[in-house]
């Protein structure tokens, strides 16, 4: 791990580091006995997309729940605009759009279905047209009636990825999104990912694979498991 | 955005008929067992019809409350549920609300029908009706958030009902006081007032529980 200057710097010249829109301050994690990371510091332009890379178990799906505010970090905090996430409670959740390991993908419902009702739980009146368009771009064009239980991982995978289009969000927060896709829809990923921020957008991605892309500005952020050893803190690569 | 909730709810409800007529059958065979046990001794059956009734409520109740957030827990949607720009309060009155729409209701609608099997007149059963219909949301209420307590929990079925069941007997015992006052021929209102305090009570304080159980739970 090489010590590099803060994320913000690398942002094209227009922006400061001073008008970033998320900054992890400090972060520290704790599950169980166990001290994931300490000490964790990132700031985020518009435009920029952070990696988060380590083997399992180093804390890359807790970093990402405490960033989304499902999870209290130990120590240290996460601020959206220059306010702490839990100060914002419920309005900080209009920002962005979070996928996890678990897809969030009702059985029962058909793909149009259940991108409407998430839409329709986040305030956006979606039609269904506009359904079946954002999946058609992930790929399931054809499949958009059929309930998602026929669907196998990686089409239920592409669904929920269809979420990042209807959303809208300035801040996508993908966990290990490349999880039981094939190699076209882990290009079609990419493609979306570096759409969104090279149109100004925000992504924050936990992946073992390397993205094959280069926007302006794309960040890594390492995270160790062995915090023993000394190198506790984790590092920035870019 | 809060009919959203109550309508995906309603939705998946509806996709999975058998969940909710089974809660129903559990309910109507259970109460006909009694009867069918004791033989028509008609006094005795009268005697015994409000708490049989109102305990096969609860435990009917208990069948479909593991079902509100585990479904959702499991596949990912609850975590995208508390991601949404709304009080995690009004999710859960949402859900609540759903599920007592698809479980509990059906329940207080065959009630009286149930009850004819135990010699009730036509005012108890009334009655009979009156306070299962105020009762049931509370056991909803009450039950959710046991439901989010033991959410991910290994067994947790048989937890929900060992946390449950005690915070349900001031409910049972006004709710079966009413039927027993009418039978006796008292005037049922007290009670009945009575387990409206309780509904006003767990409709302000269970969400909000149930919400920072939530919380816990998916940590």
């Amino acid at each position: 791990m090489t010590s590099s200057p803060p994320v913000g710097y690398h942002a094209k010249s227009s922006h400061t580091p001073f008008d970033s829109m998320l900054e992890a301050t400090n972060l520290a994690c704790v599950r169980g006995a166990r001290r994931l990371f300490s000490d964790l510091n990132f700031s985020l332009v518009p435009g920029t997309l952070l990696q988060v890379t380590g083997p399992n178990g180093s804390g890359k799906t807790s970093l990402l729940r405490i960033i989304c505010g499902l999870m209290a970090p130990e120590e240290g905090e996460v601020r959206w605009q220059g306010a702490n996430i839990n100060s914002l409670g419920e309005d900080f959740s209009r920002n962005f759009t979070y996928l996890g390991h678990r897809n969030g993908v009702k059985e029962e419902l058909t793909s149009v279905e259940n991108l409407r009702i998430t839409a329709g739980l986040t305030g956006i009146e979606l039609t269904k047209s506009g359904a079946a368009q954002a999946l058609a771009e992930v790929g399931l064009a054809g499949r958009e009636e059929l309930p998602a239980r026929f669907l196998s991982e990686g089409q239920r995978r592409r669904s929920a990825l269809a979420r990042l289009i209807t959303g809208g969000r300035t801040l996508w927060v993908l966990d290990e999104v490349l999880a039981s896709l094939d190699a076209a829809a882990v290009n079609m990923v990419e493609r979306l990912i570096e759409r969104h921020v090279s149109g100004g957008g925000m992504a924050i991605v936990t992946t073992h694979q390397l993205l094959n892309f280069s926007p302006g500005s794309f960040q890594r952020l390492e995270l160790a498991t062995e915090l023993a050893s000394g190198s506790a803190s984790p590092g920035l690569l870019s | 955005m809060f009919r959203w909730i109550v309508a995906r709810d309603l939705m998946l409800a509806w996709r999975r008929r058998a969940d909710v007529l089974s809660t129903l059958f559990f309910f109507v065979i259970v109460v006909s067992l009694f009867p069918l046990g004791i033989g028509p001794e008609t006094e005795l059956l009268r005697s015994i019809a409000p708490g049989t009734v109102w305990v096969a409520a609860l435990l009917a109740s208990m069948l479909s409350l593991n079902r509100v957030f585990s479904n959702d827990y499991h596949d990912g949607t609850l975590e995208q549920l508390l991601l949404t720009p709304q009080p995690l309060y009004l999710v859960v009155v949402g859900k609540v609300l759903a599920q007592w729409l698809v479980s509990e209701v059906p329940l207080v609608l065959i009630a009286p029908l149930v009850g004819v099997q135990f010699g009730l007149s036509p005012d108890t059963l009334l009655v009979l009706f009156v306070s299962l219909l105020i009762g049931t949301p509370i056991l909803s209420l009450i039950g959710s958030i046991g439901a989010a307590l033991t959410l991910g929990l290994r067994g947790g079925g048989v937890l929900v009902a060992l946390l449950v069941l005690p915070l349900y007997i001031p409910v049972l015992i006004f709710g079966a006081g009413a039927v027993d006052a009418t039978i006796v021929g008292i005037d049922p209102m007290a009670n009945i007032y009575l387990l409206t305090a309780l509904l006003v009570l767990s409709l302000v304080f269970a969400p909000w529980a149930t919400a920072a159980a939530l919380r816990i739970s998916l940590e």
